[in-house]
């Protein structure tokens, strides 16, 4: 028999800011590539939120002024049944701005501060107009494993004891450039800054999103193995980037330049 | 005019010298260093040509935009000084204008000398705070390198803030098209002029999804369309406040588009009309060829002259340039962002067949750090219809993966993807190995990893090194 799962995508066309369809393009293919039929629907502002309906929630990121027409539609329209999803263990998968809503509160550059929905304990500040985004990839030691992805936030996000971060920043800002922890984990939700987009690179945390929605919908969570080479390289090869080699491999390259222009003056 | 004290000219002009000397053209040295000891000689310099200049800035098109006025101005027998083959920086400005300035800091110019500069989105304010342009041509705004300026919001909100500024001595010549830029002008107090596409048939009925500014600014609602050209340009209308795309008075109609063969189109404007016959790939140059035809009309040029131009003309550096190597035709299209990426896959593959890719993913700074745009592209134009596909550059592994996820079952669309990360040659030696004599490579790059590969083909094609262009 098909095994179906449903994947909600919230606010698509307001909260991508970056590559976050990427996202929703690998859970697809990866169930597609099994046998398993996801269905996507897709809910804007004003759209009823119906927890029964979701195996999987996605909220990608957006700018200021998105956010703030999302946050007014999360607490007033999909808050009650976002969090009793939540609650009841749907799978929820919310990347930069949307894991900042899903917190208790953001606070931005400018403005008031938006109320969020507090699924996560967790509370964002912006420190200014003036301050230093956390721009830059990313490396995250995530249970056995390691997790890529690209950064750029300017808000400082803080978890408090109900929250575990999803992984130890092994290279870049994380959370909040301070305390070492990037994202937030409470029951089967899931908040990150990670782009690139997050799950191609990151095939095995992609495959642990869906094992844990078709185990709560049809409770067999097994996935037959899929050819990830390439999914392998390109972490392998984002996770040097991140820790740094890139850089060195940079100033070799521009080294070379600069002896090939001291010495060569025209071929 | 303030008398310049020689050492910041001195200084940029002997470190022009030595880069020159050692072959590699510098573009922006010596403006860095000018820019550096004196930062009041760009305005100084500016001021000194005697008929103005033009400033030309969008996310998208830049550079093709300049070069076209550049070939009317010429036409028209002025004599245009740019930066089209350098920087787009303040500095970049400085390098081109101190190329023609003399040791006492005066700048070498005759009577019908005018300025057509690119310049940077961000960089825009400070220099029109140097100097008053004559006009200001604004193409589009996507997002592009949101590493480096955070948020498309916050770059129209540095452009609508200027654009306020200007005086009724400058003109602002704006795409009618982009919502976000053709709002630009609803509080200006400076000349607008707009410009746009009429012919709603080369639309699509709905946007695609690398879409960026959907939301009118006023109300915060989603805009209808009646067509969509490309990512968020169209004729668009805001339902509950009324707020609609203005009438350009230079407008395109009976488009009829050749995909990298160009287009054919009725030009009108407030001078007159006429037929054109551009040879430059895809829609997105039509959007060019209208906004350099208003900024060349603003600066005075002859309609026939601007119509010569660009009958004549052929891409800019490294965005459709085609060269011989080895018996192969070579075509380097740059491409930057999602909407860039996307609309140039639709020309490559407008007409039937199978091509020969190469595509090169950097993630150098003037590439944008971030790779994630990538999955905003639509790469279904070049699904299954790639005879080679070759991807190269030091995020190859990224680019094969949105190859890989855009098929619907594995192998789909035909032989995986050669994957050749890092080294840029090996990956164009690659290409070419694939590609018969004869045939068309189509190398689509980043910024740095055109820079690269446009070195190692020119040297192998006799190519112009980029400094001598333009």
């Amino acid at each position: 028999m098909t095994r179906r799962l449903v994947l909600i995508h919230l606010f698509p066309t307001l909260m991508n800011l970056y590559g976050d369809r990427g996202n929703i393009l690998c859970l697809e293919r990866r169930c597609r590539w099994r046998g398993i039929e996801l269905e996507i629907r897709s809910l804007g502002l004003g759209d009823a939120f119906d927890p029964e309906d979701a195996d999987l929630v996605f909220i990608g990121g957006s700018q200021d002024r998105e956010q703030r027409a999302v946050a007014r539609d999360l607490l007033e329209v999909k808050g009650p049944g976002l969090t009793r999803a939540a609650e009841e263990g749907t799978v929820i998968l919310a990347v930069c701005g949307g894991y900042q809503l899903l917190g208790h509160s953001y606070r931005p550059a400018e403005g008031e501060t938006l109320e969020g929905l507090g699924i996560f304990d967790a509370r964002t500040e912006h420190p200014g107009p003036s301050a230093r985004r956390c721009i830059g990839n990313v490396l995250l030691q995530w249970q056995d494993q390691t997790l890529v992805g690209f950064e750029n936030h300017g808000g400082r996000t803080y978890l408090g004891p109900a929250a575990r971060p999803l992984g130890r920043v092994l290279a870049g800002h994380g959370n909040n450039g301070r305390d070492g922890t990037e994202g937030a984990v409470w029951n089967r939700c899931f908040g990150t800054y990670l782009h690139g987009s997050l799950l191609p690179k990151n095939p095995r945390f992609a495959d642990h999103l869906i094992a844990l929605a078709l185990a709560r919908r049809h409770g067999d969570s097994e996935l037959e193995p899929l050819d990830d080479a390439l999914e392998r390289d390109a972490h392998a090869w984002a996770a040097r980037v991140a820790k740094g080699d890139g850089l060195l491999a940079w100033l070799a390259e521009k080294g070379r330049y600069l002896v090939r222009a001291a010495t060569v003056r025209e071929r | 005019m303030r008398t310049r004290p020689p050492i910041a000219v001195a200084a940029a002009r002997l470190a022009g010298r030595i880069s020159r000397a050692t072959g590699h053209g510098g573009t922006a040295l010596p403006g860095l260093i000018a820019q550096r000891l004196d930062p009041k000689l760009l305005g100084d310099l500016l001021q000194q040509l005697p008929l103005g200049h033009a400033l030309i800035s969008a996310t998208n098109g830049k550079t093709t935009t300049a070069h076209l006025v550049g070939a009317m101005l010429r036409e028209a027998g002025q004599r245009p000084l740019g930066n089209q083959a350098g920087s787009n920086l303040e500095r970049g400005l400085l390098a081109a204008l101190l190329a023609r300035t003399d040791a006492r800091g005066r700048l070498r110019a005759v009577d019908t000398t005018v300025g057509v500069f690119e310049v940077d989105e961000a960089t825009l304010p400070a220099v029109i705070e140097a100097a008053a342009p004559r006009v200001v041509a604004l193409g589009n705004l996507f997002r592009d390198q949101l590493d480096r300026y955070g948020e498309v919001d916050w770059v129209a909100a540095l452009w609508s803030k200027v654009v306020q500024q200007l005086s009724d001595r400058t003109t602002a010549v704006l795409n009618a098209d982009d919502p976000l830029v053709a709002s630009l002008g609803r509080e200006a107090k400076c000349g607008t002029v707009y410009y746009g596409i009429e012919d709603l048939a080369v639309a699509r009925p709905s946007r695609p999804h690398a879409s960026d500014s959907h939301a009118c600014p006023s109300c915060g609602r989603d805009y209808t369309y009646a067509g969509v050209f490309y990512s968020h340009l169209g004729h668009y209308r805001c339902g509950p406040c009324g707020r609609e795309r203005p009438r350009p008075q230079v407008y395109a109609t009976q488009v009829h588009a050749r995909g990298l063969g160009g287009c054919t189109a009725h030009i009108d404007t407030p001078e007159g009309s006429f037929a054109l016959d551009l040879r430059l790939p895809g829609l997105y140059n039509l959007h060019n060829a209208l906004a350099a035809t208003a900024t060349a009309l603003a600066l005075g040029a002859p309609l026939d002259a601007i119509q010569r131009a660009l009958a004549g003309m052929a891409p800019a550096f490294g965005r459709g340039e085609t060269a011989e190597v080895a018996g192969r035709q070579v075509s380097i299209l740059l491409v930057k962002n999602p909407v860039g990426f996307s609309e140039t896959l639709g020309a490559v593959f407008e007409e039937a067949g199978q091509r020969h890719m190469l595509l090169a993913l950097n993630d150098g700074i003037a590439d944008g750090r971030d790779v994630s745009w990538i999955w905003d592209a639509d790469v279904d134009p070049a699904r299954g219809r790639c005879a080679t596909l070759v991807i190269g550059g030091r995020r190859a592994h990224d680019l094969a993966l949105r190859f890989k996820y855009a098929a619907e079952s594995p192998g789909e669309d035909g032989p995986e993807p050669i994957v050749v990360a890092g080294d840029v040659r090996q990956a164009l030696d690659a290409a070419l190995e694939r590609t018969p004599r004869g045939e068309t490579l189509y190398v689509l790059p980043t910024y740095t990893a055109m820079l690269e590969l446009r070195e190692i083909i020119a040297r192998r094609a006799g190519l112009r090194r980029f400094w001598d262009t333009g």
